[in-house]
């Protein structure tokens, strides 16, 4: 039997090997796709040679979160705070006190979950420009719920003043890390990182802190999407474009403060409506745009794509977003299910 | 009225400590305060009818020494850059801080009736964006020394030499975070950073030693890096001499202070003193005079 554990099921050998879970941190890109390497850590080097208020702070995760490029470019105003997630985030606090503006780096579940209480006190209270960076955010990682923040932008969406940005790929990263760094309070960035696909350049749109965008057009249905989710909402646009279904696509990387403005307008129409978020379908874009429908008064139905409420199973990436409906032949069968 | 709540300081505070008049006369200055705050904690307790006064009368010695001979401020600009920094953890001593802070002139002591008030710029559990002079909201315990290590690396960073204070608790001993936070600041050396904890010995549930055991105190910041001393908490020479000590060793870079200071609840008042411990302490309406009379025949005597 060649199959790893960490993939493996009680089944007996097939004849077709099973996907690993391989590393920790498993790309999401498709084979050829072009992609950017570390954009998270070559942005925020490149910020700080114009800002020098920012710092970089990790807990123990620098090369995992691409942190380390920062330290590489910046070793003075780099900290490593150790595997102590509860100090990364009251220390941040305490070095924007003195004006500074940090970036701190940890995974998305630690962050999320561990040292909740730091982010919330220490940090948005007092509404400091600290920038959380979350590795491994949805499902990015094969290793089971110990890893998977699946919940993290349900968590973080009651925080007061948090400002949560949920990027597509190297360029949004790109773009955000400055603005971010420029904006007042504090924010939690999604990270995506290592070869990130390279996928908004082919439209045209800039990321803009705060603002949703139409990046195509089409009559029949809407997807409103954020994070990795706008890469496959795209692909599986093009390839609905085949069964002659014309989908338009709105990307919204701002979960909070959120567009409703140009989200509802696109969701106010007779085309068949669906939101995707690489979260569950629970305190997340699902809901942020059903309560701000309802809000409007829209009486109107949106179908959400996104993990089930659930802890995941381990495995290999692509095995697991062909099971919890994220890969695009996934959104592709639901959308022609959906229009029956 | 027998004793009403005694005058302000005759000094100007905010330049750290005064070599020039000696030591004797620097521990006076900070028994005179500490009274005074001791006064002021009295009166704010007996607007609320009750509260944390053990606590507050508990570090009136360890906070009279900060701000009326240690740290350096400026006390008609608490924002003024070069202060040092002084961070309430522990946000429910703040009757003791907001006392404190009336004596060092921040906050005006007519001001200090408000305390627990609707509206009042000194809310029971301290804030930092209610009080001038609060450098962080407390509360949520184990969270102050992990800012204070933000802050003395960011000063550092910044070329600057600013001492930063972090007033904590033997209860707040029981959290993870202080421990994280204790290992980062050796890590990084931060020589200017000064922990004060009130080993008082007792935390909401009961006595420290049965809710969860801290000791040995010494031991343990010790094997953690830091310079420790310990005293008695309500001597003020012997805290004097250790904030002393501890300033010799504050190096730009370099290990990390702390005293550990035990102190007796209601210090000052031997009705309240001798009264069975209790977290959060009542007082009767017709016992707050005659804790005013015990602190200044106790100060008198001490004075005599």
């Amino acid at each position: 039997m060649t199959t790893a554990p960490a993939s493996g099921t009680a089944d007996a050998p097939s004849a077709t090997p099973k996907l690993k879970t391989s590393a920790m941190i498993a790309s999401f890109a498709d084979p050829g796709q072009k992609t950017a390497p570390a954009p998270f850590g070559h942005a925020l080097a490149a910020a700080a040679e114009t800002d020098p208020r920012i710092v970089g702070l990790t807990a123990d995760l620098g090369k995992y979160t691409d942190m380390h490029v920062f330290q590489k470019a910046h070793p003075e105003r780099f900290f490593q705070m150790g595997m102590a997630e509860q100090l990364l985030f009251g220390a941040a606090a305490g070095m924007a006190e003195t004006g500074l503006v940090p970036f701190a780096s940890t995974y998305s579940v630690f962050a999320a979950r561990r040292a909740y209480d730091f982010l919330c006190l220490d940090i948005a209270e007092p509404g400091l420009n600290v920038n959380i960076v979350g590795g491994l955010p949805g499902l990015t990682t094969g290793y089971g719920p110990s890893h998977q923040a699946t919940e993290d932008i349900a968590i973080f969406r009651g925080m007061p003043g948090l400002t949560i940005v949920d990027p597509c790929d190297s360029i949004d990263i790109e773009h955000a890390v400055p603005q971010l760094a420029a904006a007042a309070g504090p924010s939690y960035l999604r990270l995506l990182r290592g070869n990130v696909p390279t996928v908004l350049d082919e439209y045209d749109y800039t990321f803009q802190l705060g603002k949703a965008a139409i990046l195509r057009g089409g009559a029949d249905v809407v997807f409103v999407s954020s994070g990795l989710m706008t890469m496959r909402a795209l692909q599986a646009a093009e390839e609905l474009a085949v069964h002659k279904i014309d989908v338009a696509v709105v990307h919204t990387p701002t979960i909070k403060p959120f567009d409703a403005e140009t989200v509802l307008a696109e969701i106010d129409t007779p085309r068949l409506a669906f939101t995707l978020e690489n979260h569950t379908v629970v305190g997340g874009l699902f809901e942020t745009v059903a309560s701000a429908a309802t809000r409007r008064g829209l009486g109107k139905r949106v179908v959400p794509i996104g993990l089930p409420d659930e802890f995941l199973d381990a495995g290999a990436l692509p095995t697991l977003h062909d099971r919890y409906g994220l890969s695009r032949s996934s959104i592709v069968a639901r959308v022609l299910s959906e229009l029956g | 009225m027998t004793s009403t709540t005694p005058t302000t300081a005759q000094h100007a505070y905010g330049s750290g400590p005064d070599r020039g008049i000696g030591f004797e006369e620097r521990v006076r200055r900070v028994q005179d305060a500490a009274y005074r705050i001791r006064h002021h904690v009295l009166t704010m307790g007996e607007v609320q009818g009750q509260g944390y006064v053990g606590q507050g009368l508990g570090v009136a010695d360890i906070l009279a020494a900060a701000y009326a001979d240690q740290l350096r401020y400026r006390a008609d600009d608490p924002h003024w850059e070069e202060r040092d920094r002084f961070l309430l953890s522990i946000g429910h001593y703040a009757i003791g801080h907001y006392a404190a802070l009336a004596e060092a002139g921040i906050v005006p002591v007519a001001e200090l009736e408000t305390y627990g008030s609707d509206d009042s710029r000194l809310p029971m559990s301290g804030m930092a964006s209610y009080t001038p002079g609060m450098e962080i909201s407390g509360g949520s315990l184990g969270h102050g020394l992990g800012v204070a290590v933000g802050m003395a690396l960011g000063l550092r960073l910044q070329g600057r030499d600013e001492r930063v204070f972090n007033l904590l608790s033997d209860g707040e001993l029981d959290e993870g975070s202080t421990w994280e936070a204790a290992m980062g600041a050796h890590h990084h050396q931060l020589g200017r950073l000064l922990a004060l904890v009130d080993v008082n010995a007792l935390q909401a549930d009961g006595k420290t030693e049965t809710v969860l055991r801290t000791e040995p105190l010494l031991d343990k910041w010790t094997a953690f890096g830091w310079f420790a001393q310990r005293v008695d908490g309500n001597d003020v020479s012997a805290l004097l001499r250790a904030y002393d000590e501890a300033e010799v060793h504050s190096e730009l870079t370099g290990r990390p202070s702390v005293i550990l200071c035990d102190t007796r609840i209601g210090r000052g008042v031997p009705l309240l003193e001798n009264r069975e411990k209790a977290h959060f302490m009542r007082i009767e309406e017709s016992e707050w005079q005659l804790c005013r009379d015990e602190l200044t025949a106790g100060h008198e005597g001490a004075n005599r």
